[in-house]
């Protein structure tokens, strides 16, 4: 599926109601994160960049997308609806007994998935035996992983970032949701990232930095990761958390509540009159 | 005395016979496998030579993927892998993987539900010199819980190249744990071998006088000392049972439950912690089916400690003489 620019900035204010409306119903789940990653995804799924069939979702040629932070489900479930691969009308059923919309995404229940997640750290390693495999069966497919920043707190996640160096895994793009929040609050005080895109340069990547709302930056940059040879590419992606919504913004108590229905008709009014007008508070 | 059927090693109490490590059987094993079936690819993590996959990695070089010592990464490659097509084969001590990985393999293998072949090496007190540290006595209950995982503990080498060849066509991930020694190859080419089937080793016919109605269940290579007890019990003129139950999971409940029957009282015999081991499987069956008297053997709530591996199996109670006082004692005699 392929958009014009104004199409994907509009899409990404529905998308953030979307999100909004579903946490409310659902009680429970993450908020902070997947509002502020709405833009790497819209890029991602609807500029024409990745290679993708919701009509054929198993397709050997596609392109893989390896969510390491399972628990940005209810944007990938809301990014995933509108690219084709099952109703919106479902997602009205997540997190509830019985629904394929799991707390955290299950690659048997759902299309367009490819791997079950939930526990961070994990995605890099899939995502590096996904690009591995793609050598060994000598297809030109591109892998991508996309990451939080918390999850860069995890030994396993520097196991992966050192073989993908070794390997030279110039068919591996990782983007990370730079949005300085986890769990106990902000990644500098929790544990230290900076400098992030140093590590990652001295482990053997090309690092690219970007604003992470604006989505030709963000088009761009993933064009250019994959003209990227002998290296795997990592994108830092500087988000706001819970961006469109001021009190969510910058807030790390968000990371892991949902609003009430006072708190989500103030969210949606906020979201209602932000059309056209997304721009990055990050300078 | 010996089950006709089973085809056992004939020199099977004789000091001639073959001592090899199941890494070699499993080594060996995995080069079959390699060349059966193109999607076999192989992942160790520094320990390439100890699991024998050096035979493999000389044979297929780029179906090899080495990781370092990295063994959380290790899985997360191999669920990558298997979701490339691939069939991944991951070798590395049992005490670090699943020791060290178990999380990834929950997530990434079982729930995921991508296939892996795990390779767990010096798992048992038999690692002998290096100690505690590095003596897995806890690995099959850590991938016994797991959903879509089958565990195995090979009783011999053959056992262990077998193993993987049948965990390659085993539709779910397999767990294979070895041991480090040596140890007597008893079985055959011939001795039947399935994921999910245990097998009746030594059972009384009517020479053997009347069947004392113990049943021993063993798993890896307790399995040849509880024949050796058997025999020399026998020459006391007690007649027992010996099962090998070196596929755990899925656990042969038929055969269990027919031998469990038959029975006054089992003994389950293992080199692993008694909490959640082999042991622990059949109670957890047999207290729902045919509750009965069992003697735990294995390790109780310990570590073990350097020694010589015969030294460790004897002290920690594992050895022919402990074997046959159990079955005394179960018989108050």
């Amino acid at each position: 599926m392929k958009l014009t620019l104004k199409k994907m900035d509009d899409l990404a204010i529905t998308i953030r109601q979307e999100i909004v409306e579903m946490l409310l119903e659902a009680k429970s789940g993450h908020c902070a994160g997947p509002l502020g990653a709405v833009e790497l995804y819209v890029a991602l799924y609807f500029s024409g960049i990745l290679n993708y069939d919701p009509k054929n979702p198993n397709w050997e040629k596609r392109d893989r997308v390896v969510i390491s932070n399972g628990h940005y489900a209810p944007l990938i479930y809301t990014v995933l609806a509108h690219a084709g691969y099952f109703p919106l009308e479902e997602l009205k059923t997540l997190r509830k007994l019985g629904s394929n919309f799991q707390g955290h995404p299950n690659r048997l229940l759902l299309p367009g998935i490819e791997t079950s997640s939930g526990p961070v750290g994990e995605g890099l390693s899939q995502a590096i035996g996904m690009a591995l495999g793609a050598k060994m069966n000598k297809e030109k497919l591109q892998v991508y992983c996309l990451m939080g920043d918390g999850e860069q707190d995890c030994g396993n996640t520097w196991e992966a970032v050192m073989m993908a160096g070794k390997n030279q895994l110039d068919n591996l793009t990782a983007i990370i949701d730079r949005n300085n929040i986890q769990i106990d609050g902000f990644t500098e005080n929790v544990m230290p990232l900076e400098p992030l895109k140093e590590k990652y340069e001295s482990f053997g990547w090309k690092v690219l930095e970007i604003d992470g709302h604006n989505i030709s930056e963000v088009i761009k940059a993933v064009n250019s990761s994959k003209s990227v040879f002998v290296k795997p590419v990592v994108i830092i992606a500087h988000t706001i958390p819970g961006k469109g919504v001021d009190f969510m913004q910058w807030e790390y108590q968000w990371h892991g509540k949902v609003p009430n229905s006072k708190q989500t008709e103030e969210a949606l009014r906020q979201l209602r009159n932000l059309k056209g007008k997304i721009e990055s508070e990050l300078d | 005395m010996f089950n006709p059927d089973i085809k056992l090693n004939p020199k099977i109490f004789s000091e001639t016979i073959k001592q090899i490590s199941p890494r070699d059987g499993f080594g060996e094993g995995l080069v079959i496998a390699g060349e059966m079936d193109e999607r076999v690819v192989a992942l160790c993590a520094d320990v390439t030579e100890s699991l024998r996959m050096h035979l493999f990695r000389n044979r297929f070089p780029e179906r090899f993927v080495e990781v370092g010592i990295a063994e959380q990464n290790m899985v997360g490659i191999a669920s990558g892998l298997a979701a490339s097509g691939k069939i991944p084969v991951i070798g590395s001590y049992a005490v670090f993987s699943p020791g060290r990985n178990w999380e990834q393999i929950r997530t990434t293998i079982c729930y995921n539900q991508q296939k892996a072949i795990f390779v767990g090496s010096h798992a048992g007190l038999n690692v002998g010199p290096d100690g505690a540290s590095h003596q897995a006595l806890e690995d099959i209950a850590l991938m016994r819980v797991l959903p879509n995982m089958a565990v195995i503990s090979p009783a011999d080498a053959l056992e262990a190249r077998k193993a993987i060849l049948s965990a390659i066509e085993y539709p779910n991930s397999v767990y294979i744990r070895l041991p480090r020694e040596k140890s007597p190859v008893f079985t055959t080419e011939e001795t039947s071998w399935e994921i999910g089937k245990s097998k009746e080793l030594w059972i009384p016919n009517s020479k053997d006088g009347q069947f004392s109605g113990i049943t021993i269940f063993a798993c890896g290579h307790l399995v040849y000392k509880a024949l050796e007890a058997a025999k020399e019990l026998k020459e006391e003129g007690i007649s027992i049972i010996v099962i090998n139950n070196s596929a755990i999971k899925p656990l042969d409940e038929k055969l269990v439950l027919k031998w469990a029957k038959k029975s006054k009282a089992i003994i389950t015999l293992e080199e692993h912690q008694v909490a959640g081991g082999m042991g622990s499987a059949i109670a957890e069956f047999l207290s729902e089916n045919h509750p009965l008297p069992i003697k735990f053997m294995g390790i109780k709530d310990e570590f073990g400690q350097s020694g010589q591996a015969e030294e460790l199996i004897e002290k920690y109670g594992l050895g022919n003489e402990a074997i046959k006082e159990a079955v005394k004692k179960v018989l108050n005699i």
